[in-house]
């Protein structure tokens, strides 16, 4: 049975609305999706409220308009995704970086 | 570390590269961990870009586009016509583009809209200006969508409702007759079944 789009996620509105074209959802690289699908899976699971992931994006995408960063939407995404993940404890400092580079040094080839 | 992070915190636009590893790897991290699994995403990504979006609705343009029998039943009942795809929920009449002839749709009491197969309404369809002035002079409004019609052809302004939802059957552009089904599809744009666009051969289209 497939997921059916909550209407809390899709039609997020201001900064944090996703990003379309045609009204369709843009994934303009394969990342994306998966930290989208990611951090929706996780919201399913009750890992925690979509509304906290929210506060987060709008928090980080906040920021990075002050600071007069470049990054793009689901770059902040991510940033606040993790930040989230740290906050409740669901991914130890550190350990990020770590499985990156074993991924960046080929110790790690995971098939996704 | 190749983190997004530096020591204070601030951040630049990574390449791409760096983002897609460090996405792999948090990935790879939560399925570890059980609090995902990579079906999940697979079927939420999936669920997500089908399910909101005119990706529905241009299935059943670009079917009616190949196959004639299938057209004549979708203009003639378009609820059954469409449910034969497994899209349902609406009754939808659908009206066809020619030569000659030109469908808009409007709802002029509020925003009716046949979302199952188009996705979500603009903005600009639930304003007051597009309900009132879609009727009133559409041609002008048409023009500003950038369709600008000979004067000869007849603009036929469709009322949705709570009832009974509206959709156009966009012409088929020239040039396509080399493309599949699922190749049309992508050409269809939620505009042009609203009936404010027409929709572009891909030689054009990719200009």
């Amino acid at each position: 049975m497939d997921p059916v789009p909550s209407r809390e996620i899709a039609d997020m509105k201001g900064a944090t609305a996703l990003p379309r074209k045609n009204g369709e959802l843009v994934f303009d690289e394969a990342w994306q999706g998966r930290i989208f699908g990611m951090t929706v899976a996780m919201s399913h699971e009750a890992c925690f409220a979509w509304r906290e992931f929210q506060a987060q994006l709008i928090a980080e995408i906040a920021q990075a308009e002050r600071e007069g960063e470049s990054s793009s939407y689901y770059e902040r995404w991510l940033h606040a995704f993790e930040r989230l993940l740290a906050t409740k404890g669901l991914l130890e400092p550190g350990a990020l970086a770590e499985r990156t580079h074993e991924f960046e040094t080929g110790r790690r080839d995971d098939v996704f | 570390m190749s983190g997004a992070h530096d020591e204070h915190g601030h951040h630049h636009r990574e390449p791409e590269s760096v983002l897609a590893l460090r996405i792999r790897a948090l990935e790879s991290l939560l399925v570890e961990k059980k609090l995902v699994s990579s079906e999940a995403i697979d079927r939420i990504v999936s669920a997500y870009e089908q399910d909101i979006g005119p990706h529905n609705g241009a299935k059943v343009v670009a079917r009616a586009w190949v196959d004639p029998a299938y057209k004549q039943r979708l203009l003639a009942d378009g609820t059954a016509a469409i449910e034969e795809l497994g899209f349902g929920g609406v009754d939808l009449q659908v009206v066809e583009n020619a030569p000659g002839v030109h469908n808009l749709v409007v709802c002029t009491l509020c925003s009716c809209y046949p979302s199952a197969l188009i996705g979500l309404p603009p903005v600009w369809y639930k304003s007051f200006e597009y309900r009132s002035r879609a009727v009133r002079e559409p041609r002008v409004v048409l023009r500003e969508f950038g369709v600008d019609l000979p004067e000869s052809t007849e603009i036929r302004i469709w009322d949705s409702s709570a009832e009974l939802r509206y959709l156009v059957l966009p012409q088929r552009p020239a040039r396509t007759e080399g493309l599949s089904e699922a190749e049309l599809a992508k050409l269809v744009t939620r505009d042009a079944m609203i009936g404010v666009a027409v929709v572009q051969s891909p030689v054009v289209a990719a200009r």
